[in-house]
């Protein structure tokens, strides 16, 4: 299983992060220090898996960013690596060629594709057709939603009770 | 105070305000943040479910990618959640499932908040909260939330249904009696036609069956059928992960297996699915022979292929085939070789780790040179990799591939030369390690250690510390062995020890005091025939004594004497040497080596005397101080000469405890206090430096007659502190003076049994060799003395962890259960179900006959095979009675395995007045 995947730009500054095994918060940190300092520091043209305490860690650099999930010893790497593009493509189609600045603003957006995605640590949605449709269906509740309370009539009522 | 006001809300700072925030950066990020908490912590406050909702998005923000701590807002988020709009459901959901844990205290108020959402109609609710469940689960939750979980795992929104399977597989962990109600409607949803569904279920099997892959055998022919049938590789990949674990179980299984497997593998064109069935092939397929050669085909294509992706794997697939067919790895020596160099670091230790798979007896000495080469090459990093991978390599169990012991020790001293070199403590505990166990290569140990004392040079290397230690023990320890003991004195002393850390300078005094001892004896006791001491024939039996140990030691006594001439004059200059270098010590901080130099000194002074005198030996006054002085020296060469006997770490085990002392009593708090020191590396023997030993013995001697009085206590103490720290109590000759309230710590049985083991050891190692060994061995390879008990790997027997156990056991008890109805689906569906039903059959029975711990599964399943054979419907009617059967069976076998049985027990309880069905009724029926 995934046991948590991570985004980190070239410069270390962490984009995204999602766990699937309980880490506390401060082993979080030193997880995340530990991998950026393995993984960024790897040159181009190198292999994308690194061995990291007994676990693997798979990474993919798409620009500037690098997608890393971690994984167990007898997972399968590659198909990893398939989850990690099919992921970025879904990212592309949702946001229309996607950046890291779409990923900074739209933070919690980024992590509502990946739970479509992954659950448990498992792959959920291989068709990403399906995924931008769900994600679509689950925005446009939000909205819906949005509306009826944003109305600033609605903001006074509330606030006079 | 109330909440924030309606101005407040109106202008709440949104997340996106928040990021621009950050990013613009104008008071600084730690400023811009503390100040958001803040304002964050007061909106959190509010009323207004949208303001507390923003509020909350806005901490996950911050504790996701600036990991702020999020814990206070626990409850807030739980009133978020409360809230009926999905929005904020979906903030509270996404904020809960990043921050709660098992110890979270509002947890337990969550139950009714996911139930009620478990159930709602609106699927993206029930998604929402199906997710939050798998990561935040715990016992309580698990068991509550059962039912909820079970019925939507047959909801006919297809959607809600795959989720709700993979959040199964975390409700099982952490609440393993829910397998008796889901497992079924889990089994039903394989045979579901929907690949989203399907694909679930096989990921949630594949992971139940690494932690337990026999309770899963009965499921396997739908696990064939889905191999076959499967147009996904996402799927297919998971079933091989699953038939990997199942076949080596199950030899028909795996015949039947290994032709779709192959099949697979020449069709596919998906890189992932075809390195999955390399992998399920050389890890639990190997016996096939077309099928591995079939894989060492992919593989080779993988090595040479460009991607440095597959390059990796390809290694890392050959290192799995290597433990069964070396071959293979012979055969692509040469990419493998080549690899060493390869830019990507990962990809070198892979491939070393395979060339050291190839090393065996015959080529380790070419291999070793070529890496070490190499290691003056490469980077530190790797550097330190391979003399690692070349040290661990060696000594694996106890120095099996090393014939030629002298070759490896000068190997050890060069690797310690090599520049980079970082492993100092592992070639120090080699070098004592061989000293001790092997015998016939002390003298070239002694060659290497003084080779490496001497050079000036080295002592300015601090990795190099620890070596240099263990070679001054050497030198200590094996003088007898040296050419020259001078210059041993000379190194041991000279300057630049100052830079050594005090615990290895003391380890130098005491080997000088060694050194210094032995040069003596050799001057007058030995070579007392010619300085004119009488009675050298006394001295004679009491060296005889003294080197009982090794009968070629004497030799050696002949060819240092011959060799190196020791005058009178050389020992003067000697003990001048030693005051001069010794006496600034005298002041040092560390009491080690101030304890250690003022001894050495003390006998420097008692001897003085003699040696100053003993040119002019015609008056009778200064030759009866020499004689005293004589016997000075013999006495302490005679403590030293004794030999350090390599001691079993469970020596102390086999001392018996004497009537009324009671080894834990007081104890109990200690244990925290001492929890974290680390016992000593335990998988070789102990060594002690004999002073150091001695200390300890003969002071534990005085506090004990001095406080005989309390003397439970403190023998208590004293006892406890032998348990921890047995490595440092060896069995010595001091046992004369060791008081009789307190057992010898070399029973003289403890040490019969001990010779008798290592003798006994000596002939079985000699045995194991001899079919191995070539015979163009010029020279046979030195006994290694062993201790079986010590040596002896602990074997691994991965205890399972009570709640697998519990799980597997419920699994199990399911899977037996539905023993009447899974046939039934799989004949209907398969066109050979026959030929299956009865394999299912036979394999259900071997499950069952797993309790029976003797392996010989085999036959006993045949046995039941040929009782089962031919007619299912007989079959049926006769499943009771061979229901009976296995309770009987495993009521027989529960006497050896209590504990398995215990938790068999207890899942079978229930069952067993009426057979299987009152738990699950309808399941069943």
């Amino acid at each position: 299983m995934i046991h948590f995947v991570l985004l980190i730009s070239r410069q270390g500054k962490v984009r995204l992060t999602k766990w699937y095994s309980p880490y506390s918060q401060k082993e979080r940190t030193k997880v995340i220090r530990e991998l950026s300092g393995l993984i960024l520091t790897r040159g181009p043209k190198l292999c994308n898996f690194v061995e990291w305490r007994g676990l693997r860690v798979v990474y993919k650099r798409y620009a500037s960013l690098y997608f890393c999930m971690c994984i167990d010893e007898d997972d399968n790497e590659l198909e990893i690596l398939e989850i990690i593009h099919h992921y970025v493509e879904v990212l592309d189609r949702y946001f229309g060629s996607v950046c890291e600045l779409d990923l900074i603003y739209n933070f919690h957006k980024a992590y509502f594709i990946l739970d479509e995605l992954l659950i448990a640590g498992e792959l959920q949605e291989p068709s990403k057709r399906t995924v931008t449709r769900l994600v679509a269906a689950q925005d446009s509740l939000v909205e819906t939603a949005k509306e009826q309370t944003s109305s600033i009539t609605n903001i006074i009522a509330q606030a006079a009770k | 105070m109330s909440g924030p006001s309606l101005m407040d809300s109106l202008f709440q700072r949104t997340l996106e305000d928040l990021i621009k925030g950050l990013r613009q950066q104008l008071i600084g990020e730690q400023a811009f943040i503390s100040k958001a908490l803040e304002e964050i912590r007061k909106e959190i406050k509010s009323t207004d479910l949208s303001t507390k909702s923003t509020a909350l998005l806005k901490l996950c923000y911050l504790s996701n990618l600036h990991f702020h701590d999020m814990s206070f807002a626990a409850f807030h988020a739980l009133e978020v959640l409360s809230s009926p709009r999905f929005p904020h459901k979906k903030i509270a959901y996404h904020a809960i499932s990043l921050s709660f844990h098992d110890s979270t205290p509002v947890l337990l108020l969550i139950t009714n908040h996911l139930r009620k959402d478990l159930t709602s109609t609106n699927e993206f609710e029930v998604s929402l909260s199906l997710q939050c469940l798998s990561r935040i689960a715990n016992v309580d939750l698990a068991r509550d939330l059962t039912p909820e979980v079970f019925t939507l795992l047959s909801s006919n929104k297809l959607y809600v249904r795959k989720r709700a399977v993979a959040v199964v597989l975390r409700v099982f962990e952490k609440y393993p009696d829910s397998v008796r109600v889901c497992f079924k409607r889990l089994v039903e949803n394989l045979e579901n036609y929907d690949p989203q569904i399907l694909s679930a279920v096989v990921g949630v099997f594949s992971e139940l069956a690494c932690k337990d892959p026999r309770s899963y055998l009965p499921l396997a022919p739908e696990f064939y059928k889905i191999l076959v049938d499967s147009k996904s590789n996402w799927i297919s990949i998971k079933v091989l992960k699953i038939f990997a674990k199942l076949a080596p179980l199950e030899p028909r299984l795996a015949n039947r297996v290994v032709e779709p497997i192959c099949d697979l593998m020449r069709k596919t064109g998906a890189k992932s699915l075809l390195f999955e069935c390399v992998r399920t092939v050389v890890t639990s397929f190997s016996e096939y022979e077309s099928a591995v050669r079939l894989a060492v085909e992919k593989i080779r294509e993988f090595l040479v292929d460009e991607d440095p992706n597959l390059k990796y794997l390809g290694l890392h697939a050959l290192s799995i085939v290597a433990s069964k067919h070396l071959w293979v790895v012979s055969e692509n020596k040469e990419v493998v070789i080549k690899s060493l160099s390869d830019p990507d670091p990962n990809i070198k230790i892979e491939s070393l780790r395979l060339v050291m798979a190839m090393v065996s007896e015959h080529n380790v000495a070419e291999i070793s040179k070529v890496l070490v080469n190499y290691a003056l090459k490469s980077d530190p990093l790797f550097c330190n990799e391979i003399l690692g991978s070349i040290l661990s390599t060696c000594s694996r169990n106890v120095y099996e591939i090393i014939v030629d012991f002298d070759w490896y020790v000068s190997l050890l001293g060069e690797m310690s030369r090599i520049p980079h070199c970082q492993m100092g403590e592992e070639i120090e505990n080699q070098f004592i390690d061989i000293g001790l166990r092997v015998k016939d290569v002390r003298p070239e140990l002694v060659r290497v250690a003084r080779d490496l004392l001497i050079d000036p040079a080295l002592l300015g290397n601090s990795f190099l510390h620890r070596v240099l230690s263990a070679a001054a023990w050497v030198s200590g320890e094996y003088v007898e062995f040296s050419r020259n003991p001078l210059e041993f004195m000379e190194a041991l002393l000279q300057p630049r020890t100052s830079l050594l850390p005090p615990s290895i300078m003391a380890i130098y005094i005491q080997s000088a005091f060694k050194v210094l001892v032995f040069c003596l004896h050799t001057c007058f006791v030995r070579g007392g025939s010619t300085a004119g001491v009488p009675a050298s024939a006394s001295y004679e039996s009491f060296d005889d004594l003294s080197v009982e140990n090794g009968a070629d030691s004497t030799v050696a006594h002949g060819q240092t004497c011959t060799s190196a001439p020791i005058t009178n004059e050389s020992i003067v200059n000697l003990l001048k040497l030693v005051e001069l270098a010794l006496s600034p010590l005298l002041g040092s901080h560390d009491v080690e080596v101030q304890e250690r130099a003022r001894n050495l000194l003390g006998f420097v002074d008692l001897i003085k005397l003699e040696a100053l005198n003993s040119s002019g030996q015609e008056e009778n006054d200064s030759e009866r101080k020499g004689v005293e002085a004589t016997k000075i020296i013999r006495l302490v060469h005679d403590a030293f000469s004794k030999e350090l006997g390599p001691v079993s770490l469970t020596a102390q085990g086999k001392v018996p405890v004497p009537d009324g002392l009671t080894l834990n009593e007081n104890l109990g708090d200690l244990e925290t206090i001492c929890g974290d020191i680390e016992l000593p590396s335990s998988n070789t023997f102990s060594f002690g430096y004999p002073s150091e030993e001695k200390d300890v013995s003969s002071f534990s001697n005085l506090q004990i007659k001095e406080d005989s009085g309390q003397s439970n206590e403190s023998t208590s103490l004293l006892a406890e502190h032998r348990k921890r720290h047995g490595l440092y109590y060896l069995p010595s000759g001091k046992s004369e003076v060791i008081s009789n309230d307190y057992p010898p710590a070399n029973d003289p049985a403890l040490q019969g049994d001990n010779n008798d083991n290592a003798s006994d050891l000596v002939k079985l190692t000699a045995e194991s060799l001899v079919p191995k060994r070539k015979p163009n061995h010029s020279k046979p390879r030195p006994v290694v003395v062993k201790l079986d008990e010590v040596d002896e790997k602990p074997v691994a027997v991965k205890q399972l962890e009570s709640r697998d156990d519990s799980l597997s056991g419920a699994v199990r008890d399911i899977l037996f259960g539905s023993e009447d109805i899974l046939p039934t689906s799989s004949r209907s569906n398969l066109p050979n179900s026959n030929r299956k039903g009865k394999k299912k059959q036979h394999m259900i029975t071997q499950v069952e006959s797993k309790e029976n711990v003797v392996d010989d599964g085999n036959s006993s399943s045949r046995r039941r095979k040929d009782h089962s054979h031919g007619k299912e419907r007989r079959h049926r009617k006769k499943n009771a009675e061979e229901r009976n059967e296995t309770d009987r069976k495993e009521k027989e076998s529960s006497s050896n395995h209590p504990r398995r049985h215990k938790s068999r027990q207890r899942a079978e309880e229930p069952l067993k007045v009426p057979p299987q069905t009152s738990v699950i009724p309808d399941f069943l029926l």
